[in-house]
């Protein structure tokens, strides 16, 4: 039996997890139509590349991956792109993202596909095929798994598979574990391989017996020798990755370190089996499970098909008319949905449907009374009651020195907080506000930088003029001299006129230029003077007449000078 | 006693020596409160300020001739750091000078006749184009400045707000309605 650690704090929430595990999974009913967000994934958000009104078949590339850290999205099912816009999201912003609208056909016509075995094909290669399939962290972080099984900096000895699934009411690792263990293991064998890792630490919460069971049966039955399946005890949050190491491995996982730096990686359940999919049967990320759970008569997890209206996805579990909103995830960390027809993503792994009985409006907050009650169920080891001060007082250099980020958002604190403070917004308030800071302060030095080179081109353009105008001068300069040289050559070499000098030549040039112009002038007759009626003729004679006098007059005033 | 006075004198002498030769050495170019005040500024390089750039505005807070709160790209916030930095008061906005949301430029490219008036103006090089050819802005660059809409003789640049998306979206102060006592 291998010794298991505990880690600082956490709680005990009433788990409501029976009503959902009851029934096997079930596969969803075809929706009407589904609305599959671009975006399901940690990094940048994939590029639509169908066009509206076309016919795609299911798992049928409709979202190409853009960067290192994106992830593919497929067509769910066979059927006809309706739309692609912006579209309500599971997000907390409730703000729209980009969707594509796909109206199913009902023929659920696959694309062409198949598996391979891993075994035959480079690392390099099974990681391109996790990409193109789209998987991604199942366990609500949604990292593609791609980037996250890949170890060249880090030895990495221990593969922790997580399947504590600590949060009240959500149950679908549990299930999946429960009917599918078989795949999961293979699939967290091929992750083993390609983190090269020595063993694979199962964690599940021992409020699973079921779970259990089935897992260790799979490792006896395919004969994993790397794995082990432990036991580990129900505590809010042990699902959380840092505080399942830290349990399974007693590895504390320090502030600002990865844990790939400590020599450990860890994934969902769910990664591994849809990896197993994906890998071996070429089937892409197309569908989770859903627990659908809550104010509803027939709690179950589903199948669901990625992009399903929740709404549509709850009536089939029998909502209750009283039900006024939709959460996303648990009720510790999950999203208030904007709209019943968000659609589900990669990241939904539970639908709560919420009733003002099942979570009653919260109680108004009053002040801080410095319990520290907070800071005995923190699983980071952090001062909550400190934290709050300091981001309620946008203290935010302050909230950073006692380690804001180390934050998990598990909302233990708020949980315990005899004041019913919202804890955790002011923690996510305070991060957004520092993220914001720190992307403002990278602006302004990368503007800062431009600017600087702006003006040293400017400068440097300048300069560059200068020295062109300078060689320019030079050669006119030269080229005179040069002139110059060659006229007193010519004029020596010519003995005519020894007094000549190139004054005088510029007069004499001039001069005849003049006697040219005069010359040209007295030979052009002015045109159009044939038919004149003598009324024009005397016209004309007058202005010549005016024309010598002041002609006259002109050389009269000239000549005295010229004396 | 002689002995001991010729002792002190030689401490005296070759500590002299270490401290004048280290302020030589070691002397600190430039002034580095102006490089701190520059470090707080956003870069815009907007002149709103008055003074030609960030640089220049830094220069002259740091020497004391002028006040810290000519500089509505930086907000309140950056009045707080500058007070904090100079060990001043805060002093609110002037009239009219209060900050605008964040904005980035946009040139309509139907109308732009190629002058390239606006390439000068852009204190970032965040304009691309050429004599007599059509221009645009590349707005991960543009500090949001307004420099380039004076010099455009068409009118055809316009200052886009940043809308709020899933990307920038951040978390709001938490405020809570207040309920009527029943």
């Amino acid at each position: 039996m291998k010794a298991i650690f505990r880690f600082h704090g956490g709680i005990h929430p009433p788990t409501h997890k029976a009503a959902s595990t009851r029934t096997p999974i079930t596969p969803a009913a075809l929706p009407s139509k589904l609305v599959i967000p671009l975006h399901q994934h940690v990094g940048i958000r994939a590029k639509a590349v169908v066009q509206v009104g076309e016919r795609v078949l299911k798992g049928q590339v409709i979202g190409r991956p853009e960067g290192r850290l994106s992830s593919t999205v497929h067509a769910s099912t066979s059927g006809t792109v309706s739309a692609i816009d912006m579209q309500l999201v599971a997000h907390h912003s409730g703000l729209p993202d980009l969707c594509v609208t796909l109206i199913p056909d009902g023929k659920d016509e696959w694309i062409e596909h198949g598996g391979v075995d891993y075994k035959q094909i480079s690392h390099t290669e099974v990681r391109h095929l996790l990409r193109q399939a789209g998987v991604v962290g199942l366990g609500g972080a949604v990292f593609p798994s791609d980037v996250k099984a890949y170890s060249n900096k880090h030895k990495i000895k221990t593969m922790v598979l997580n399947g504590a699934e600590c949060e009240p009411y959500i149950t679908c690792d549990d299930m999946l574990m429960r009917e599918r263990a078989h795949d999961i293991l293979r699939g967290a064998e091929v992750l083993r391989e390609l983190l090269y890792a020595e063993e694979v630490l199962v964690g599940i919460e021992d409020n699973k017996p079921e779970a259990i069971a089935a897992m260790r049966q799979a490792v006896i039955d395919d004969q994993h020798e790397h794995m082990r399946v432990i036991s580990v005890p129900t505590v809010y949050p042990s699902g959380g990755a840092k505080q399942l190491i830290r349990i399974l491995t007693g590895i504390e996982v320090a502030a600002g370190v990865r844990s790939p730096e400590m020599g450990v990686q860890c994934f969902n359940v769910a990664t591994a089996y849809s990896a197993w999919r994906a890998i071996r049967h070429g089937e892409p990320l197309l569908s989770r499970i859903v627990t659908v759970t809550g104010n509803v008569d027939d709690a179950r997890n589903f199948e669901v098909l990625l992009g399903t209206p929740v709404d549509e996805l709850v009536t089939q579990a029998g909502r209750r008319p009283d039900t006024d909103r939709h959460i996303m995830g648990g009720p510790m960390m999950g999203v208030q949905l904007p709209a019943a027809t968000v659609g589900v993503a990669k990241a939904t792994n539970c639908i709560i449907a919420s009733s003002p009985a099942l979570f009653p409006p919260p109680q108004p907050a009053l002040p801080c009374i410095r319990c520290t009650r907070c800071a005995e169920v923190c699983p980071a080891e952090l001062q909550p009651q400190d934290l709050y001060w300091f981001a309620k007082s946008n203290n935010f250099g302050k909230a950073q020195e006692f380690h804001l980020f180390d934050c998990i958002e598990c909302g233990a604190c708020a949980y315990v907080c005899p004041s019913h403070i919202p804890l955790v917004s002011y923690y996510r308030y305070a991060k957004s506000e520092i993220w914001e800071r720190e992307q403002e302060s990278q602006a302004a030095e990368l503007a800062r930088e431009r600017h600087e080179y702006r003006q040293y081109r400017i400068e440097r353009e300048k300069q560059e003029k200068a020295e062109k105008l300078a060689q320019k001068e030079k050669a006119a300069a030269a080229a005179k001299a040069a002139a110059a040289a060659a006229a007193e050559k010519a004029r020596l070499d010519t003995p005519s006129d020894p007094d000549a000098d190139p004054d005088d030549t510029m007069q004499l040039r001039i001069e005849a230029a003049l006697a040219r112009a005069k010359e040209q002038a007295a030979t052009t007759q002015p045109k159009n003077t044939d038919t004149l009626t003598p009324q024009q003729q005397a016209e004309i004679n007058e202005i010549d007449a005016r024309r010598a006098r002041i002609h006259a007059s002109a050389h009269h005033d000239a000549e005295p000078k010229n004396e | 006693m002689i002995s001991a006075l010729l002792v002190m004198i030689g401490i005296a002498a070759f500590l002299g020596t270490v401290l004048g030769f280290s302020a030589i050495r070691f002397k600190v170019q430039g002034n580095p409160l102006v490089d701190k005040i520059d470090a707080v500024l956003p870069q815009t390089q907007c002149g709103q300020c008055g003074y030609p750039g960030c640089k220049p505005y830094a220069e002259a807070i740091a020497k004391g001739e002028a006040e810290i709160n000519l500089c509505p790209p930086g907000g309140e916030d950056g009045i707080h750091k500058l007070a904090d930095l100079l060990g001043k008061e805060f002093v609110p906005f002037g009239e009219g000078a209060a900050p605008k949301g964040k904005s980035v430029a946009f040139i309509d490219e139907n109308t732009c006749i190629g002058c390239t008036l606006c390439i000068q103006a852009c204190p970032v090089d965040a304009i691309v184009g050429a004599a007599k050819q059509m221009h645009t802005i590349i707005a991960s660059e543009c500090t949001g400045c307004e420099l380039c809409l004076a010099p455009c003789p068409v009118d055809c640049i316009s200052m886009l707000p940043i809308a709020e998306d899933i990307t920038n979206w951040k978390w709001r102060y938490p405020v809570f309605p207040i309920r009527n006592a029943a």
